[in-house]
């Protein structure tokens, strides 16, 4: 039915062009830069026109449509230096020159139509954290095809290591390793920020080992359920953890505040530029925004690294089909756990990071929900596709902190009570309230129109257009562990 | 089957810990339950007695919202999360179709009679084709899709009814009018047992018969079994497998709506989260029972039901409410890695 649909709108869409003169063979006919150029300079121009129209007309609108322009038609993709290719490198480094100066033009950017002005700083660092979060799902669910609905588990104990480490949480142990900002008589555990987030990534890595090890043997769905059954118990643990057995783990409700904040110590500053406490930082969204860029781009380099490697090809052979995988020797339950351990990794670094920027560790942060947040942005950038994780982690992130907010505000002031267009609705829309069936909307239509993403990676898209043998994917028998037959 | 056999596989001995140490555990640990509920019983027979009944009741909504899971589990391997929402829907319709009908606590009894009745059956209507329409839309157009996109597009359709609840009755908890007499059906000796026990019963117990009778001796139910057993074959033999998937939605959803009729009447209040709760908890019941084994997600839901009744009840040394998901969670992580048919399921090659 949905095929059919699009069938139609596409060769609607070819009749109208048609018409004036463009039938689809003759636009086949132009090369693919031509193609190219013409639809980004038909889209360039709609969206200027838009944003004249709507009247938020900045001058700064025509230097980015410009850097678009540029990015997307120069054919810069076969350029070369001394024989090495260095026009792979164009766009990734010009999208990391333009994140990393955000700060200091992001101010001045045109308000967008509809979602208004450009993120604050303090978004841009959630959409980093959580880009890191969503590129450790996607070793899960991209590379290994493992369904992961408890990945909230991972960002909490990431953030509650944070706590335990670096915070006052234990005030009868008095131990200071190079943390930063500490007054003096400060009790409690303070352990420098760098150090925590390896503890935590270690920590979390072991929890994910720990969790895989029983249920990795499961099939895909039950997976899931499990993994969701694991998410939820943490949560409960975070949340009762103030007498879990005469002991106060999690401080309860309350949770774990105020965390320390990274930073250099005096001598880096002084020597190095450095800042010293980020927490006293006179930008303290700006280093935190740069610091969480270097560990996206970390991520990165580890993801792009291992998916080519000999582990990354065994997990896309899982993926792929299970049983031919075993068969050419590859170890499913290691193999798995590597994707476990390492997806909890960069899920528990994330979350002691986020909780060091938030100054907390609270059980509120660690529903079931946060789990599909974070699902959400890989199936909707493109499972297994850096680019499109990051992009999903970002646009879902933004959502989140402010555009539900301004496209509600937005449409409450054209169409709510006494909207100046025409008054739709009687009572103001509370926009964010929806956030998640929103988020259930995006995953179904993914599902249902382009399963692979918006920026797909080429052998997902195929996996889901060609169909794989699913029926014998996860188990040769109904239920039965792969390991069952070992007789 | 030993088609998967890897070197390393091989080398290890054959179910090296599962076959002694963890019937040895599961019966340590079954027998230390048994210890506490006897404890627990001696301290307070009556107080044990009333508190066994509430957990008889909620153990019969649980199966019939845990029915509707293993029916559409047997039929597609398909965790349909959405259907804890539609259960929590149909809460939400019968509380408005009590008041549509009129019945309020001073009813006659007649007219309450009728008022309960028709609420049941058009929440069971509505249940049932909502739940149909959700697989046309999102199930139906991935049946050849790997098998993880229909369960996305289940969490989905999750989230999606809760907001649908919210739009329609807010954020916060909705409030069931109370119609049911108050007193108690009878009382001995300080056990008393409630009408809106009674009520969870007289609905309960006929509509399991009904599915039984649906399922075993019909045309219908024997093209659901037929298409549960193997699809292929099925649609060699003439049966209209959509009309069948259909179908067993239809069956699934209208239970899921008896559910909702029943809670509304017995917990008095419902919250647009409480389809998800309680659904999971209904899904560990039918993983408990068997899944896809009908009678076992009655007997895995009444497991369940005693389960939090006495967790949440009981006083001796009991971890209270605040565990009970991580209980109901960690029996379901249990079950699945040590047992995964369940307490009845069998495991057969064509499943069950």
């Amino acid at each position: 039915m949905w095929r059919s649909v699009r069938g139609a709108i596409s060769r609607a869409w070819w009749a109208v062009l048609g018409l004036v003169g463009l039938p689809h063979e003759r636009w086949l006919g132009y090369s693919r830069l031509t193609r190219r150029t013409v639809k980004a300079v038909v889209w360039i121009g709609i969206g200027l026109l838009l944003v004249w129209g709507l009247g938020v007309w900045a001058n700064s609108a025509i230097l980015a449509a410009a850097v678009l322009l540029l990015l997307i038609v120069v054919p810069y993709q076969n350029w070369t230096v001394r024989g090495r290719r260095v026009g792979k490198w164009v766009l990734p480094g010009a999208v990391l020159l333009i994140g990393v100066t955000y700060p200091f033009y992001g101010t001045h950017m045109p308000e967008l139509p509809i979602f208004g002005p450009f993120p604050q700083m303090s978004t841009m660092v959630a959409m980093m954290i959580f880009s890191v979060m969503a590129l450790g799902l996607n070793f899960v669910v991209g590379y290994a095809g493992l369904l992961d609905l408890g990945y909230v588990a991972f960002y909490a104990v990431g953030a509650y290591t944070a706590g335990w480490f670096a915070s006052n949480q234990f005030a009868n142990r008095n131990v200071d390793f190079g943390a930063v900002g500490l007054l003096k008589g400060t009790t409690g555990i303070h352990f420098s920020i760098w150090l925590v987030l390896i503890i935590a990534g270690a920590l979390t890595a072991i929890s994910g080992i720990l969790i895989g090890l029983p249920t990795l043997r499961l099939r895909g769905d039950y997976l899931a359920i499990v993994t969701l059954g694991f998410g939820e118990i943490v949560h409960q643990v975070a949340q009762n953890g103030d007498s879990l057995a005469g002991f106060n783990i999690t401080n309860g409700t309350g949770g774990i505040t105020p965390i320390d904040g990274p930073g250099f110590g005096n001598w880096a500053r002084a020597h190095l530029h450095l800042p010293a406490n980020y927490l006293t930082a006179t930008n303290l969204d700006n280093v935190f925004f740069w610091t969480a860029v270097i560990l996206v781009l970390i991520t990165v380099f580890v993801s792009a690294r291992l998916r080519d490697s000999r582990l990354g090809r065994a997990w896309v052979a899982i993926r792929e089909d299970e049983i031919a995988a075993a068969a050419m020797g590859v170890p499913l339950m290691r193999t798995k756990t590597w994707a476990y351990a390492t997806g909890a990794f960069f899920g528990g670094v994330a979350g002691a990071y986020y909780a060091s920027y938030k100054g907390g560790a609270f059980p509120d942060d660690f529903f079931f929900q946060i789990s599909v947040f974070i699902l959400a942005m890989v199936i909707l950038g493109g499972m297994g596709n850096i680019w499109g994780v990051i992009f999903g982690a970002c646009f879902l992130t933004y959502l989140n902190q402010e555009g539900l907010s301004n496209v509600g505000a937005w449409l409450n002031g054209h169409f709510g009570p006494g909207g100046d267009v025409v008054q739709i609705w009687h009572k103001t829309l509370d926009v964010p309230l929806y956030e998640f069936g929103i988020y259930g909307v995006i995953l179904v239509v993914t599902m249902l129109f382009r399963p692979e993403g918006l920026i797909p990676s080429s052998r997902r898209a195929a996996e889901f257009h060609e169909g794989v043998h699913e029926e014998y994917l996860y188990d040769v028998e109904h239920g039965a562990p792969i390991y069952e037959e070992a007789t | 089957m030993a088609t998967t056999v890897h070197p390393e596989a091989l080398a290890k001995p054959a179910r090296p810990l599962g076959a002694y140490v963890m019937p040895v555990l599961a019966a340590i640990l079954v027998g230390l339950l048994v210890f506490w509920l006897i404890v627990n019983f001696v301290k307070g027979p009556a107080y044990f007695t009333n508190i066994a009944f509430i957990g008889l009741t909620n153990g019969a909504v649980y199966a019939l919202v845990a029915l509707g899971y293993t029916l559409v589990y047997g039929i597609l391997e398909l965790i349909n999360f959405a259907h804890g929402d539609v259960f929590m829907l149909g809460a939400l319709f019968s509380a408005s179709m009590l008041s549509v009908f009129g019945v309020t606590a001073k009813s006659s009894n007649g007219a309450l009679a009728v008022g309960i009745v028709g609420s049941l059956l058009v929440a069971m209507a509505a249940c049932g084709f909502l739940n149909v329409a959700i697989e046309r839309i999102a199930y139906r157009p991935l049946r050849g899709a790997p098998r993880l996109a229909p369960l996305i597009t289940a969490i989905g359709m999750s989230f999606i009814l809760q907001d649908v609840a919210i739009a329609w009755k807010g954020p916060g908890y909705i409030s069931v009018p109370e119609v049911l007499p108050t007193g108690d059906v009878f009382s001995v000796g300080g056990v008393t047992y409630t009408w809106e026990k009674l009520i969870v019963f007289v609905i309960t117990v006929p509509v399991l018969l009904a599915l039984m009778w649906l399922v075993q001796k019909t045309r219908q139910g024997k093209a659901m079994r037929a298409t549960a057993q193997d699809r292929d074959a099925a649609a060699m033999m003439g049966i209209d497998v959509n009309r069948t998937i259909s179908f067993t939605f239809l069956i699934a959803g209208a239970l899921a709506g008896a559910g909702g009729l029943l809670y509304a009447l017995y917990f008095g209040q419902v919250h647009y989260d409480t389809g998800f709760t309680l659904g999971l908890i209904a899904f560990t019941a039918a993983v408990l029972g068997g899944i896809g084994n009908l009678p076992g997600a009655v007997l895995g839901a009444l497991v369940i039901g005693f389960i939090q009744a006495f967790n949440e009840g009981l006083t001796w040394h009991s971890p209270g409410s605040d565990w009970t998901q991580s209980i109901v969670f960690s029996i379901l992580i249990l079950i699945l890695v040590f047992r995964p048919e369940g307490l009845l399921g069998e495991r057969t090659p064509e499943g069950n």
